[in-house]
């Protein structure tokens, strides 16, 4: 259809069927007039749109940006460091025990460039991402399934939020009764710590569409799976974002509590690790593994962020 | 096509609401919001509901779009779908502009290819070109309400309803999608209820002006406006019928001060 066209018999999509009108009159207005409207209707358009963001930024400005949020976190830094550093010159403790900032960074440096390091990182993590991928799986369907279902949440609703303020290292003695010192006693507890508040969240998110885009579901006629699908769930989202981000800090807590506690023969892993420097009181390794675990924690919560962000952002719920 | 949406034969039957009376909730508590509405819509007419807030407009409404039950009467649409506008946009903000109209077509079982098609058609209609890509929120409050109407449009209706869809944008937006409307109205040949308590949008854009009483609802005037179109919202004729409303209106709520 040429884009130009304005009149009525050909405004219409070819596809539809719609018998002419016989009780009107045809449209008696000039094209002309028509044109004026298009005119008023993109000139008030182009008024009300705010100018587009100034997007190619100069170097200048990019390295402003990243100076200005990096500071902050620098200065903290450096502040830890040196509260750390007072403490071990007060002569508190025996510096073997507890060993000054500089000696730590030394161990950092030796065991990053070691092999057995990333052996360790990669049994840890795949652990947790194990684990969480579980928890995510599980927490899902339970989360639709209480939210769908009346009776189902009545009965174990609370009891999810019960099952979240939980400690999960109550969990490793069931686990290792069950399971032995085992993957499987470890990914237990894991999965019970994270799935709760993957489906909290999911259900919360699910309370709370907003009651009109429900009524514009209904309007389009959706219905069954298909609401699910096109609006309950996508509506969800934010909330459920918020659920992962949280399930992911328990799954993470409980790995580490796991790895110190049911120490699998054979897999050196991060906590393995730990718990060997600590039995060999060699502090310094203790202490690097101790800002790995940290430094993994940041990172992860950093892409957790982001993911939030641009979600954020393409809703509109963000300014900038 | 893979739709057959005006095939079903018979010519498109308009609106019947036949002492539609409508109470929320029961007991001591109860409500009656709406109290033997009887109105018709002729096929391909433009009919503006007016009332005073809370008298029972979009109770109507939601009743003839089937979002909740009627508590005695009939409303009947022969059978024909029926598309119901708010006053916000609501647009699903997970989606692009094109989405969001294109939704209405897939919740149709429309195939992807003409869905696509039919959109960019819809927002050619709306005068949003070249707009599809974007997101809801990158629009302006005007823009977005049009993209709700190609939205509407998209579901192909027998009957539009549409509830105070202007009430929330400025003077200068309003008057131009009244145009808007009116064009779009007359070139799809739409069949259109209008709720909104602006007297003279209503005398702007209607076929009739139904008048509701308030607490209970109920029709208490039909005004038919034999205005030649299209009017100016600002034109001595619209402005003499919307006054002789006005009145009619500010007796009917100075009624519930006694
Ligand atoms: N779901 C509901 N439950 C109970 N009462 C309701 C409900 N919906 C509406 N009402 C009541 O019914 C009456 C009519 O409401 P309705 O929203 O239809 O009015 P309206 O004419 O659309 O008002 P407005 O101009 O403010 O939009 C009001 O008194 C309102 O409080
Ligand atoms: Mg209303």
């Amino acid at each position: 259809m040429p884009a130009e066209t304005r009149l009525p018999a050909e405004t219409q999509p070819p596809g539809e069927t719609r018998p002419p009108s016989e009780t009107r009159p045809p449209d008696q207005t000039p094209p002309k007039g028509r044109d004026e409207a298009a005119d008023q209707v993109a000139g008030l358009d182009v008024l009300e749109l705010a100018p587009p963001a100034d997007r190619d930024r100069t170097l200048g400005q990019y390295a402003a940006r990243i100076w200005a949020s990096a500071w902050p976190k620098a200065l903290a830094i450096a502040l830890a460091l040196a509260a750390w550093q007072l403490v071990v010159l007060s002569g508190w403790r025996p510096e073997f025990i507890l060993p000054p900032p500089s000696d730590v960074a030394a161990e950092l440096r030796d065991i990053v460039r070691s092999g057995d390091f990333y052996g360790a990182v990669l049994i840890t993590m795949r652990r947790a991402v194990v684990g969480f991928l579980l928890a995510v799986a599980i927490g899902t369907l339970v989360g639709i399934a209480v939210a769908r279902f009346r009776p189902l949440r009545a009965a174990i609703g609370s009891l999810i939020t019960g099952l979240q303020t939980m400690p999960s290292i109550i969990w490793f003695p069931l686990a290792i009764l069950l399971f032995q010192l085992s993957e499987s006693a470890i990914l237990f507890v894991v999965v019970l710590g994270a799935a709760p508040s993957v489906a909290n969240g999911l259900i919360s998110g699910i309370d709370y569409v907003p009651p009109l885009w429900l009524r514009v579901g209904d309007v389009l006629g959706m219905r069954g799976p298909a609401r699910y699908r096109h609006l309950i769930l996508p509506a969800a989202l934010p909330s459920f974002v918020s659920g992962l981000k949280q399930g992911w800090a328990f799954s993470w807590r409980s790995l580490m509590a796991g790895e110190l506690l049911v120490i699998v023969p054979g897999t050196l892993s991060i906590g393995a690790r730990l718990q060997a420097a600590r039995d060999l009181t060699e502090a310094p390794l203790l202490m690097a593994y101790i800002v790995v675990v940290l430094v993994i924690g940041i990172l992860i919560d950093v892409l957790f962020n982001a993911a939030d962000t641009a979600l954020r952002r393409r809703w509109g719920l963000l300014s900038g | 096509m893979t739709v057959t949406d005006r095939q079903r034969g018979d010519a498109p039957s308009g609106l019947h609401i036949d002492a539609v009376s409508k109470v929320y909730g029961r007991g001591r508590g109860a409500l009656l919001a709406l109290d033997d509405v009887s109105l018709s819509v002729r096929p391909g007419e433009f009919v503006c509901l007016l009332g005073a807030s809370g008298c029972g407009k979009s109770t109507l409404l939601s009743l003839v779009a089937g979002l909740d039950a009627v508590t005695r009467g009939s409303v009947d649409t022969g059978g024909g779908r029926v598309s119901l506008m708010f006053q916000e946009p609501a647009l699903f903000p997970w989606l692009t502009v094109a989405g969001n109209v294109e939704i209405a077509l897939r919740m149709r079982g429309v195939d992807r290819a003409e869905r696509r098609r039919r959109a960019t058609d819809l927002l050619e209609t709306v005068r949003l070109d070249g707009f599809g890509a974007k997101r809801p929120h990158e629009l302006s409050g005007g823009m977005r309400q049009r993209v709700a109407l190609a939205r509407s449009l998209a579901q192909e209706s027998d009957l539009l309803l549409m509830d105070e869809p202007f009430g929330a944008l400025d003077a200068m937006t309003r008057d131009i999608l009244h145009d808007e409307v009116e064009r779009i109205w007359r070139e799809r040949d739409l069949t259109v209820l209008f709720v909104t308590h602006n007297v003279r949008e209503a005398v702007r854009l209607g076929d009739r002006v139904i008048l509701l009483s308030s607490r209970p609802g109920r029709v208490i005037e039909d005004y038919p406006v034999h205005l030649d179109r299209p009017r100016r919202i600002d034109a001595p004729e619209v402005a003499e019928l919307a006054g002789k409303i006005t009145e009619r209106l500010r007796a009917e709520v100075s009624r519930h001060a006694r």
